[in-house]
């Protein structure tokens, strides 16, 4: 690992105002130091944020706020996430070890790096590493990697787990800048496609750090699924996984919500489906349709259109598990 | 950067670069070689430890991130010559062969009982996941925390 300056910056105005191009802050560390151990990032100063963020969950009666120092672990324990938001549990609770989400922040989680291998592996080009380098999974060993929203710049997949449930939930990310100003990001709008400018995650301003993840009140307490389909039964991350929440009057849908992990560079959100749904009878038949009308849109990789018909049978059976839940 | 740290009850105060994982701090530094290095990357388990009573990965924490936390390490469980029930479970149900993850299994099998983890052995598997075991002893993982919950 390179030499780091550590800093511990008690309150967040003395932590954004140093913050720039060559410090990054670290909270659980659980994505960081890894990525500082294979020298892919390269912080010459780590600015510790864990005196500085807030580490409370606040219920309100117009929904929850966690804040970004909140642990993986003690949101999928929180009697309030449970009763009024179980998808969000249940999407964490698929996700890392319990190890590791005992250490991973919330903020941390909807910035961690893809695992595309190539993007490990600094020995080749990737864009998202080193911009202008090429993507080598383009045309390499594509199975793991995105099979909607990619570009010939990168075909890299977003990780999380914990954000397949915030983009079904449309949650906001509550930002702090470097001058003391909140503002929201729509968490549809949080995360970002490739495009030409693979090296960018997410649209986070720079220097600034998020605060809190909100969740408005929402009627799919009862009718929701996480299915997450991968490699191995457990601690191995998606090839593809669903969320999926229901509102049901009797057998009918009023509104449904389905996004995905495994198949984009952000977690995506299969809105036509959601259209389609809307108004139907909540049947097998109709969920063979919807998951039919989701894999029109891929258009997977070289080595990864087993994912296609992944896709198929995890949101079908993910809305079906809905009406299980 | 000078450091203070409590690793099994022990306060340790000594100077360590700051890019010292709790890992390297144990084993280096404090020659607690029982937390082990297997992948250095958080994939193993073998180097789990206690944080204020939670388990968590040392190759995955700074050093420079713990002081005023309480480390709890395999060293620190048994009373003299008297193991820790995880610990003479282990041996009574088989539960390793070479030994190399099991202090972290250990550690790992001991919060697993404490969060209530183990209500069945799909539920107990689930939540023993981040522990990797190359010898295969996951059977006897399990009878040993099943026994441990009585």
């Amino acid at each position: 690992m390179r030499p780091f300056i550590f800093v511990r910056p008690t309150n967040a105005s003395q932590a954004l105002s140093q913050k720039n191009n060559s410090t990054q802050f670290i909270a659980g560390g659980t994505n960081l130091l890894d990525l500082m151990k294979k020298d892919i990032a390269q912080p010459e100063t780590l600015l510790d944020v864990n005196s500085v963020l807030s580490n409370a969950i606040q219920s309100s009666e117009k929904g929850i706020s966690i804040g970004a120092l909140v642990r993986n672990s003690a949101v999928a324990l929180h009697n309030d996430i449970l009763s009024r938001f179980p998808l969000v549990a249940k999407a964490i609770l698929a996700g890392a070890s319990p190890q590791i989400r005992n250490m991973a922040t919330t903020g941390g989680n909807l910035l961690q790096r893809t695992r595309c291998p190539y993007f490990y592996d600094t020995t080749l080009p990737c864009n998202k590493r080193k911009p202008g380098t090429g993507c080598s999974a383009l045309q390499g060993n594509n199975r793991m990697n995105a099979i909607i929203g990619w570009s010939a710049d990168c075909v890299a997949v977003h990780p999380s787990d914990f954000c397949i449930a915030l983009a079904a939930l449309d949650a906001e990310v509550v930002v702090l800048g470097k001058d003391q100003k909140n503002t929201v990001i729509p968490f549809k709008d949080f995360h970002r496609l490739p495009g030409n400018t693979a090296d960018r995650d997410n649209n986070l301003p720079a220097n600034s750090m998020i605060q809190s993840v909100d969740i408005a009140n929402n009627p799919f307490q009862k009718n929701y699924a996480y299915v997450k389909l991968r490699d191995r039964d457990s601690y191995a991350f998606a090839l593809v996984s669903v969320a999926a929440a229901l509102q049901l009057n009797n057998k009918k849908i009023v509104e449904a919500r389905l996004a995905s992990g495994g198949v984009a560079h952000k977690p995506w959100r299969w809105y036509a489906v959601e259209q389609y749904l809307k108004g139907k009878e909540a049947t097998p038949a109709v969920f063979k349709e919807a998951a039919a009308v989701a894999v029109k849109e891929t258009k997977p990789l070289s080595h990864n259109g087993f994912k296609v018909s992944m896709l198929r049978g995890a949101i079908e059976l993910a809305l079906g598990n809905c009406l299980i839940a | 950067m000078p450091l203070t740290v409590t690793i099994n009850k022990k306060e340790y105060t000594l100077d360590a670069d700051s890019r010292t994982t709790l890992l390297d701090l144990l084993r280096e530094k404090l020659h607690l070689t029982g937390a082990k290095k297997g992948c250095d990357h958080g994939q193993c388990g073998a180097c789990t430890v206690h944080m204020d009573g939670q388990r968590i990965l040392s190759c995955l924490t700074l050093a420079a991130m713990v002081p005023g936390k309480n480390i709890t390490t395999i060293e620190g469980l048994a009373d003299g010559d008297n193991l820790h029930p995880m610990q003479q479970a282990f041996i009574e149900c088989d539960g390793f062969q070479c030994g190399y993850c099991t202090p972290g299994q250990i550690m790992s099998a001991i919060a697993c009982v404490n969060e209530g983890h183990t209500n069945s052995v799909a539920e107990i598997k689930e939540f023993m996941s981040g522990n990797l075991c190359r010898c295969g002893a996951y059977n006897g993982i399990v009878e040993s925390i099943q026994k441990v919950k009585k």
